[in-house]
């Protein structure tokens, strides 16, 4: 007979590393067509593995239970991964959508070349956060290392924290926001006006984020000269 | 890519199980380096006593008879110990550098992995789970080990290319990386007078802090030391008798993780090495900063 009021976790997957593959669980999640039943996955030991729940096309709830190796999430569109744990290099890479939380730190490179969505960093982010973004939101709850958004070219990167050593080296049209000190700029990184419309965008992602307490106002903008490269004001909306 | 390991133990009671942590922690790293591995252990340590680790290509021929062989040439009781391909050989402190040119006339085919008091360097051709079990790594107890898994890029995959290198009495090194400058600071370091076994550059590197602490510094000033004078990419893990280091170049794209409890400190390339270990759960787990040197002692 059927028992409509089950309760929701009876449909969770759960998933146990220390007796599946990763290549088994990535399978699974990859075999998900629109409308599955399994929209909620629990993923147990993943014991620092590396490409957890990457390439997952289908909008559906991943919590991994520990902390995880390279590429976690990487190429990630739709899926809504929770990582209860530190995530490796390459967190979130090539992200198109969805969003990934990392309630840790997170190792080199998160985000780099993300395309759209959210990835929010609870901890700290190691160098070159969101090198070469072009489209993610990014948000670091403490700080971030050196050589972060290297040649970011579009999306938003919040970091509540410090920012390391050669900021936004090379930056596009990427907008940076830093509630902290920033070690040193990169080359064509500056300085910007905060607008209204900023503050809203911030506002937004702080939102978003689950960050309270913290207000827009509290954050520097920083983005490129565009000495570098050539701007040409007729693109400006490519971004 | 390489894979590095390390363990420092702060808890006494963890040092019977030193080898097999640090050989579950290598294994796990075997597709960062399927070449070859290696392992330093800074095991038992008798008062005025020093180990001698030696390698051989025909071992059965090489260590038959060279306990007398060696005795008889040095006037002193001398204990060998052999694991697969290497040896172990004991005597007393101050007859080592006589052993060792001693060895090299009586078994001019055999290479000297390291000498000192405590450290018994093995390494050998080879995935990590074939060389743990070659030499039995898990049985071995000991304060303090490093190991490597190789994939070689800088020189030839050979033993003498494998790592941890050692190139002073109980000091060792494993890099992942690789120098850009270190045949400038070869030649250097030969006209000081320090000779070479390898074209590798990590021989470089450990040569380096080698130089640095005969000079008289300690272990944190030499590594501060390679911050100024090595050029390239590397996160070096370093053992001495009694300490254990960790630098890693400014631009620091070489992975590293660090975790620390009441009872050790550990490095792994990956958390993956650490994900084994007691209550690391509960530990401190960091990436150690670029530019920045972090060293423990006993």
């Amino acid at each position: 007979m059927h028992a409509p009021n089950l309760a929701e976790a009876s449909y969770t997957q759960v998933v146990d590393l220390s007796k599946t593959s990763v290549r088994e669980l990535n399978q699974a999640l990859h075999d998900l067509h629109p409308g599955s039943n399994h929209t909620a996955w629990d993923v147990l030991n993943p014991g620092g593995n590396h490409a957890l729940a990457a390439g997952v096309e289908q909008p559906v709830g991943i919590d991994v239970r520990g902390s995880v190796g390279y590429y976690c999430g990487g190429m990630n569109q739709n899926a809504a991964i929770t990582i209860h744990g530190s995530a490796g290099p390459g967190v979130g890479e090539n992200m198109m959508s969805g969003s990934i939380v990392v309630k840790g730190d997170a190792s080199q490179y998160a985000g780099a070349t993300g395309r759209g969505g959210l990835l929010v960093i609870e901890g700290n982010a190691s160098s070159r956060c969101g090198i070469s973004m072009k489209g993610i939101d990014i948000v670091v709850f403490g700080n971030i290392g050196h050589m972060s958004a290297f040649m970011a070219q579009s999306g938003n990167l919040v970091v509540l924290g410090d920012a390391g050593d050669a900021l936004g080296d090379s930056i596009y049209e990427a907008r940076l926001f830093v509630r902290g000190a920033v070690k040193s700029l990169g080359a064509d990184c500056i300085a910007k006006e905060m607008r209204p419309e900023h503050l809203t965008l911030l506002q937004d992602l702080l939102d978003r984020s689950g960050v309270r307490g913290v207000k827009p106002e509290e954050f520097k903008r920083y983005g490129s000269a565009r000495q570098l490269y050539n701007f040409n004001i007729d693109n400006a909306d490519a971004y | 890519m390489c894979g590095i390991v390390g363990l420092f133990l702060k808890d006494r009671s963890l040092e019977p199980k030193l080898g097999a942590m640090l050989s579950e922690m290598l294994v796990s790293l075997s597709d960062r380096g399927p070449d070859s591995a290696g392992i330093a252990i800074y095991g038992e340590e008798r008062d005025g006593f020093g180990k001698i680790t030696v390698q051989s290509p025909e071992p059965g021929k090489d260590f038959r008879a060279l306990e007398a062989d060696l005795s008889g040439e040095t006037g002193v009781p001398v204990k060998v110990t052999v694991r697969s391909t290497h040896a172990v050989i004991e005597l007393p402190l101050d007859r080592i550098e006589e052993a060792r040119s001693a060895l090299a006339r009586l078994r001019p085919g055999m290479r000297i992995m390291g000498t000192g008091q405590v450290v018994e360097i093995y390494k050998e051709v080879g995935r990590p789970e074939e060389v743990a079990d070659r030499f039995a790594l898990a049985g071995m107890r000991g304060s303090h080990g490093i190991g490597h898994t190789r994939m070689a890029t800088e020189s030839a995959v050979t033993t003498m290319g494998a790592h941890p290198f050692s190139t002073g009495a109980d000091q060792c090194l494993v890099h992942n990386g690789s120098l850009s400058n270190h045949n400038n600071v070869r030649r250097e370091l030969v006209r000081e007078g320090m000779t070479f076994e390898t074209e590798n550059d990590t021989e470089v590197a450990a040569a380096y802090l080698t130089s640095q602490m005969a000079h008289g510094k300690d272990l944190g000033a030499s590594l501060e030391g390679a911050l100024e004078d090595l050029d390239g990419f590397f996160t070096f893990v370093v053992g001495t008798r009694n300490g254990f280091g960790v630098v890693r170049d400014p631009i620091a794209c070489k992975p590293a993780v660090l975790a620390e409890t009441d009872q050790y400190v550990a490095f792994g390339s990956e958390y993956r090495a650490l994900a084994g270990l007691p209550g690391i759960d509960q530990a401190k787990v960091w990436e150690p900063e670029p530019s920045t040197v972090y060293f423990w002692e006993h």
